[in-house]
């Protein structure tokens, strides 16, 4: 599994890294978490406002921190 | 209208003078009286208007915006970008996004400098913070100028025809049209409420540290001084104070409080707008931001533009009140 985070290094994109990282501690699953930080990279996602989130290609967010929860919630439909 | 900040004043009051027993009238007590109030009010006014304009962003996405504005040129979609430029969160780092977002969505180019110049400008810290300190009259004529400003320097720039000082990448970026997943009324509260705890955690140190200097300036400075350099019939005041505002990047919410001071001491309202505005408006970390997407001359453009908006919106605001 890969996990994109998209953003260009504000705070709010550190903060879902750390988030994307206690889910997958506390789920025990495995995956390859990815900064991403040129824009078109980003753009071509389709996120304007970051930071955005990147499920296996799958855009799950944008434009907010996710929740640990929320977070699980999609880990768990993989 | 009764004053709804009166328990406020009554609490500043009451710690002031009888529960330190300052002296009225000494300059210590009207520090600390403009310091105990201003805080309370701005932390209130922080809260509500955060919150209230974070529910209303949650209706509107960038991406429903950029399909609504996509191809279609004329004045009013100019103010249609300008004010979904003032609902829009701002931070920086967002702009860059935004703006390929916008071009690569076909909205013509001078209707997303209107999104642009707006989207710092006028933003729900700003207003709070304005209403706070300088009253809901001033802040009206902020926001009221900052959508006309974002319109006709946007209308400009698209008139000029400057598409070719875009770097070349953006129109070569196709991005996935991307909907949010529709949130429910019990998210949009959450949002709104992660809103407020992310943007009050991030601004009050500059608010507290305004306040104070704000509340010195206004206890001890003497009465009237600045009307008698920078007042209404000097003339260069305003171009002075933008073209000190314009490289500054300072957290506005931090400067409004002394600004505030300034304004008790004679400085004009029309000034003193000015000032806040060219600080807000255009900044050298924003500039830098922008290079990757804009070549130096729609920079400049840019800049001139929005610095003669302001200089005149200051002149206006100086001759009407």
């Amino acid at each position: 599994m890969k996990i994109e985070i998209l953003g260009t290094g504000c705070k709010k994109c550190i903060k879902t890294k750390e988030v994307v990282e206690k889910a997958l501690e506390e789920t025990g699953l495995e995956a390859e978490v990815v900064k991403v930080e040129d824009y078109e990279t980003i753009l071509s996602y389709g996120v304007m406002i970051t930071p955005g989130l990147v499920i296996d290609g799958e855009v799950k967010l944008g434009g907010k921190v996710p929740s640990v929860n929320d977070v699980k919630g999609w880990l768990a439909e993989k | 209208m009764a004053d709804v900040f009166y328990p406020m004043q009554w609490i500043a009051d009451k710690v002031t003078y009888d529960l330190l027993e300052i002296q009225a009238g000494t300059g210590l007590a009207d520090s600390l009286n403009f310091i105990i109030y201003d805080i309370l009010k701005i932390f209130t006014l922080l809260c509500v208007m955060i919150f209230l304009i974070a529910y209303m962003r949650s209706y509107i996405t960038p991406e429903r915006s950029r399909r609504i504005l996509g191809g279609k040129k004329g004045p009013q979609y100019n103010v249609g970008a300008s004010l979904v430029g003032t609902v829009t969160p701002f931070c920086s780092c967002s702009s860059v996004p935004i703006f390929i977002g916008f071009i690569e969505a076909g909205v013509p180019l001078g209707v997303t400098f209107s999104f642009l110049i707006t989207s710092p400008l006028v933003n729900e810290a700003a207003i709070a913070v304005l209403w706070a300190t300088l009253g809901f009259k001033a802040t009206a004529l902020y926001v009221i100028s900052g959508v006309l400003i974002g319109v006709i320097g946007g209308y400009a720039i698209g008139f000029f025809k400057l598409e070719k000082y875009v770097e070349g990448f953006v129109y070569n970026v196709h991005s996935l049209p991307f909907e949010e997943a529709k949130m429910n009324s019990r998210q949009r509260l959450d949002y709104a409420f992660d809103e407020v705890k992310s943007i009050v955690g991030k601004v009050w140190i500059y608010v507290v540290i305004g306040v104070s200097i704000g509340g010195l300036f206004h206890g001890f400075a003497p009465e009237g001084i600045l009307a008698e350099y920078a007042g209404k019939d000097n003339l260069l005041a305003v171009p002075i104070a933008v073209l000190i505002g314009v490289p500054l990047y300072s957290n506005v919410m931090g400067l409004i409080p002394v600004v505030e001071s300034l304004i008790g001491k004679g400085l004009p309202i029309g000034t003193s707008l000015a000032f806040l505005m060219s600080v807000t408006a255009v900044s050298l970390p924003e500039m830098i931001i922008l290079k990757k997407v804009l070549k130096n001359e729609l920079i400049a453009v840019f800049v001139g533009i929005v610095t003669i908006a302001v200089i005149f919106t200051g002149y206006m605001f100086n001759i009407v009140l």
